[in-house]
Parts: structure tokens; C-alpha cells; sequence
């Protein structure tokens, strides 16, 4: 649904006549399938902004291709915008205006006829259920509110692409679980979403795949379980009464156990491939050598260990 | 779906956001009615001192095409703020995705401000035409036709200014800069003919120079002078020129 190969961008400044250029983004291959929600996870000026931009047919990219449901980004960028919906970081309301009448507005701008894009409008309000406030000015709305309405406005023409910048930045706890639903919502209908975000639970519940960018360029792509598994495996904590020694040696001749990590007078960290098959092995290897287990444990890791792995540091640093 | 109904989409959008904003209907009814009381009076009797006689009908003869001429300009040089403001406000962008021509984009906005300065022309002159201006009809329709051309002129190289400079506090100081000594040598407060020779040929080069001998001559039913059509040829020339610089500016840097 989305392919890419190559994306640029180099963004020049001029400064008393030196000109200082940013490769923003140097050369993304993405290939995003059809109702997929591939999450774009990277920290602030890692590039995903601009490269959803150009995808988005916003910016020109500087080399590279791109085909977009079917569509060259180059060479036909208003066809694209036909198959597309897009959905900015800020707010793309006026004030003084409805909700109803902007989604009128909107599906105008997509070629549709006055009566129709009424009754586009009013589906809109029904689905996204902005009938309580819709009718309002939008100046009036709440964060989650103006967001809902957003996301309206950019699938008022049904499009076979969504791409939101950031959906979540700034909403609170309740207002982001809706907008997933939301987003659920669409992905079921079909659509295909493309989604820039830096939050990792974000990535990590939401989207089907993940791509993470660091300085313009792509360090890591899969399923969140994929790549988390790919770096470290998981762990396993376990408590013991007394037999420690015994629980380590015989735990550490099992195949789905990879590390003795740690080992205190009643515990015991443990570093396997997957956590819930060893925990079932631990269990059996355990019972069988008459061990008592306490309690157990299992942490998975994080995708900020991925970022960690792969780029030296941690997203919530950089 | 044509550059002709994307216009109107863009265009209906921004008049219904000016009727909505009363303050914008205020100002435009009270500044004309400012710009004839206060100023009118005083022309009357400079114009005295050159022979004209003492009524207002003269002194609105010479006042009210200047008048427009000013209105056309100095109403139309701002609007640059009024697109950077959208521009920030993420709405530009919002539309910029769906497959709208981006001419219209910038056509339907400027086609707004035009006609917001038209109702303001038309006021000023029914204004004028109550207190005792005598102007016929063709020459006033004909004054108009100049007056929207002048102000479609001025809202587009406001456009292509706002979208060279990208700043809103740098936008005004510059709009003031180019406008003011335009306005000051085009003769719209006092007729050129006051100015000494090397200011009339300074003069020469101001389009709204010619505008407004244009636009007086028609208020004088002079339609029969070469400034009517020297000036016509001008201001079209010019707002081609104007239109085509911000459109092709606008489209390039937003794509």
C-alpha cells in the first residue's frame, strides 16, 4: 500500500552566504502492507515528520521514490492526494466555524457535490460521535474533542491511506485510548494507517508493525513483539525458599534458557528466548527437582531497549 | 473539478468567516466614513486656493477616485498577515492534502479581501453621491472595474511579500515601507499637480500614480483621455503580473 525506496530530504539554510545543509531524512525502504498499522517510532528530529510529509505529498523529497496506494509520488502527487487522508500534528480547524460544516467542507474539496458532501458530513458526525458538540464553533471543542474532529476531516473522503503526524501528543490518558480506538475503528474498515509517534506504549498497543528512525535513517522494522524479541529476549525472575543452587543448576542446562543472569541467596533472574514458553519449562524442571517456587516474574522488553540496542540510547533521552 | 469552482469553495469559506467576524463589518463601514468627514473639509479649501470652486461636489470629485485609489491599496497591502496567520494556524495545510488547485488556494483568500475593499468603495461613493457628487454611471462602473483590478493588484504582491519574508513581525514594517511612499506620490490625498517637476517624474514611475489620474478622469467624465486608457493598461499589466508572481509563489513553496 506504501512503498518506498530511497526517500531524501536535505534541508538548506542560508547564513551569510554559507549554505549549512540537514540530511533530514537520508534514504528510507519502507513497505507498509494494505491495513496495516505501521507505527513510525522515533524521537523529536529523528525525520519522521518529514518523511510523513512527503509521503503525504507536503514536502518534495529530494531523491528517492515512492508509490502510494497505487499512486507515484512523484510524478502524480495529486492522485495520491485522492487515495489519501492526512491528519497534522496541530489543529487544522478555524474558529468560527462547525464541525459539520467544516466536514461539509471537506468533502467538497474531494470533488463532492453539495448534497452529497452533506450527507458525508452527517455520516461523519455519526461515526465519530461529534454529534453532542459538532454543531458548535470549533473554537469552543476540547483537546480530544478538536482531535476527533481532525481525524473526521481526514478520512471525509474515505481514503485507502490515513497518515496521522503524532495523533496522541498532548491528549490526556482517556482521550489517547479513544483515539486508538478510533484508529482501530478504521483499520478494521479497511483503511491502511501510517502513524508517526515518540510514545513506545503508543507503538507497542497500537500498531501492527513498527519502523524505528533515528537521525533520518531506519535502525530497526517488524512487529513490536518481533523486534523486542530480536534484542534481548525476555526475563524471568524467580523466587525461591532456600534452594537456590539446586534451582540454578538444573534450570541452567535447559534449551529455552539462555542466561543465568543473577543469583541471590532466595532468587534467581533468568534470561530467556520466550517468556511464556520457558516459564512453563521452569515450572516442570522445577517440580520434577522437588525446588518450592515462590513467585516468578516475567518482564518483556521494552521497544526503548530496542531503541537502546540499536542507536546507543535511550528514546526517552534523545 | 475546475480552478473556477475551487475558487468559490475557498472563497465562500472566507466570507462566511468575515460575516461571523462583526468586528470586520464595523470597520468596514466606520473607516469610510472617517476618511470623508475628516479629510474632506480641509481638501475643499486647499482646492480653493487653486481656483476650484467652494463646494463639496468639487472637492468630492477630486477626493472620493483618490479615496478609492488609497482604499485599493493600503486596504489590500495587508492581507499578507491575515495568509501567514492561516498558514500557522495549520488550516493551509489541512486543504493542501486534498486534491484542491493550490491557485485557487490563494485566489479564492484574495477574491475575499477584494471584495471586502469593493463594499467599502461602494459605500464610500453612495456616501459621497448623498452629499452632493455628481459622477455618471458608465464612468463610475468603469471607475469600479480599475478600483477591483487595483485591489486584486495590491492583496496578490501583499501575498507574494508575506510568503518571501515568512514573518509576521518583519511584514508589517516592510508593508508600510513600500506603501507609504507609494501612496504619498500617487496624488490620492492632494493632486499631483501640487508637487514640483522632479517629483512628478519620480511620479511617473507609481502605478497608482496612474491609477489615480485614471480613476479622476473618469469621475470627470473625461472618458476621452489617454490617462483613462494609459492607466487602465497599467493597473491590468500590473495585476497580471501581480497574480501570476504570488499563485506561482504560493503553489512552488507550498506544493
Amino acid at each position: 500500500m506504501i512503498e518506498t525506496r530511497g526517500l531524501r530530504k536535505v534541508y538548506r539554510t542560508k547564513k551569510r552566504r554559507t549554505v549549512t545543509t540537514v540530511d533530514a531524512v537520508r534514504g528510507i525502504d519502507l513497505t507498509v502492507a494494505e491495513g496495516e498499522i505501521f507505527g513510525f517510532l522515533g524521537p523529536n528530529g529523528a525525520g519522521k515528520t518529514t518523511t510523513l510529509r512527503m509521503l503525504a505529498t507536503l514536502l518534495t523529497p529530494d531523491g528517492g521514490a515512492a508509490v502510494i496506494a497505487g499512486a507515484d509520488l512523484l510524478a502524480n502527487p495529486r492522485e495520491v492526494r485522492r487515495r489519501i487522508g492526512y491528519v497534522a500534528q496541530s489543529g487544522s480547524t478555524w474558529d468560527e466555524v462547525s464541525a459539520r460544516e467544516e466536514l461539509a467542507l471537506q468533502a467538497r474539496m474531494y470533488g463532492a457535490s453539495k448534497a452529497d458532501a452533506k450527507q458525508a458530513a452527517d455520516a461523519a458526525m455519526d461515526s465519530f460521535g461529534l454529534t453532542s458538540f459538532g454543531d458548535r464553533w470549533c473554537k469552543t471543542y476540547s483537546g480530544g474533542q478538536r482531535r476527533k474532529v481532525d481525524i473526521a476531516l481526514g478520512v471525509i473522503h474515505r481514503p485507502r491511506v490515513l497518515f496521522l503526524d503524532e495523533p496522541t501528543t498532548g491528549l490526556d490518558p482517556q482521550s489517547r485510548v479513544n483515539l486508538w480506538d478510533e484508529v482501530n475503528r478504521l483499520r478494521d474498515e479497511g483503511m491502511t494507517i501510517f502513524i508517526t509517534t515518540h510514545y513506545l506504549e503508543e507503538a507497542d498497543q497500537l500498531c501492527d508493525r513498527v519502523a524505528i528512525i533515528d537521525q533520518g535513517t531506519i535502525v530497526a522494522e517488524g512487529t513490536p513483539a518481533e523486534l523486542k524479541r530480536e534484542v534481548a529476549g525476555d526475563v524471568v525472575s524467580l523466587v525461591l525458599n532456600g534452594s537456590t543452587m539446586k534451582a540454578a543448576e538444573v534450570l541452567s542446562g535447559q534449551p529455552d534458557i539462555w542466561v543465568l543472569e543473577g543469583q541471590q541467596t532466595d532468587s534467581l533472574r533468568l534470561r530467556v528466548e520466550s517468556g511464556s514458553a520457558a516459564i512453563q519449562q521452569i515450572m516442570r524442571t522445577l517440580d520434577n527437582s522437588n525446588i518450592e517456587l515462590g513467585a516468578f516474574e516475567l518482564h518483556r522488553p521494552s521497544l526503548d531497549d530496542v531503541f537502546l540496542a540499536k542507536t546507543g540510547r535511550s528514546l526517552r533521552d534523545a | 473539478m475546475t480552478l473556477a469552482h475551487d475558487v468559490w469553495l475557498v472563497f465562500q469559506r472566507q466570507m462566511l468567516l468575515m460575516i461571523r467576524t462583526p468586528i470586520w463589518i464595523a470597520v468596514a463601514v466606520i473607516q469610510p466614513i472617517i476618511y470623508l468627514t475628516l479629510f474632506a473639509p480641509m481638501l475643499k479649501q486647499a482646492l480653493v486656493s487653486v481656483g476650484t470652486p467652494d463646494t463639496y461636489a468639487e472637492a468630492y470629485l477630486v477626493y472620493v477616485p483618490g479615496l478609492l485609489v488609497s482604499i485599493s491599496c493600503f486596504g489590500g497591502i495587508f492581507s499578507g498577515f491575515g495568509l501567514l496567520a492561516e498558514l500557522r494556524a495549520g488550516v493551509i495545510e489541512r486543504v493542501r492534502v486534498t486534491p484542491v488547485s493550490r491557485q485557487a488556494l490563494l485566489l479564492g483568500r484574495a477574491l475575499r479581501e477584494v471584495v471586502n475593499m469593493f463594499f467599502q468603495a461602494v459605500l464610500i461613493t453612495l456616501i459621497a453621491l448623498a452629499l452632493g457628487l455628481r459622477v455618471p454611471a458608465a464612468d463610475l462602473l468603469l471607475a469600479y472595474l480599475l478600483f477591483i483590478l487595483l485591489a486584486l493588484m495590491s492583496v496578490t504582491v501583499s501575498y507574494g511579500i508575506a510568503l518571501l519574508i515568512r514573518n509576521e513581525a518583519a511584514l508589517g514594517p516592510v508593508y508600510n515601507v513600500i506603501a507609504q511612499p507609494i501612496m504619498l506620490i500617487a496624488g490620492v490625498l492632494l493632486p499631483i499637480a501640487f508637487a514640483p517637476l522632479w517629483l512628478k517624474r519620480v511620479a511617473d514611475w507609481n502605478p497608482f500614480y496612474w491609477a489615480t489620474s485614471a480613476m479622476r478622469a473618469l469621475f470627470a467624465d473625461h472618458l476621452g483621455q489617454n490617462v483613462v486608457w494609459e492607466g487602465a493598461l497599467v493597473t491590468v499589466a500590473l495585476t497580471a503580473l501581480g497574480l501570476a508572481w504570488s499563485t506561482n509563489l504560493f503553489a512552488r513553496s507550498l506544493r
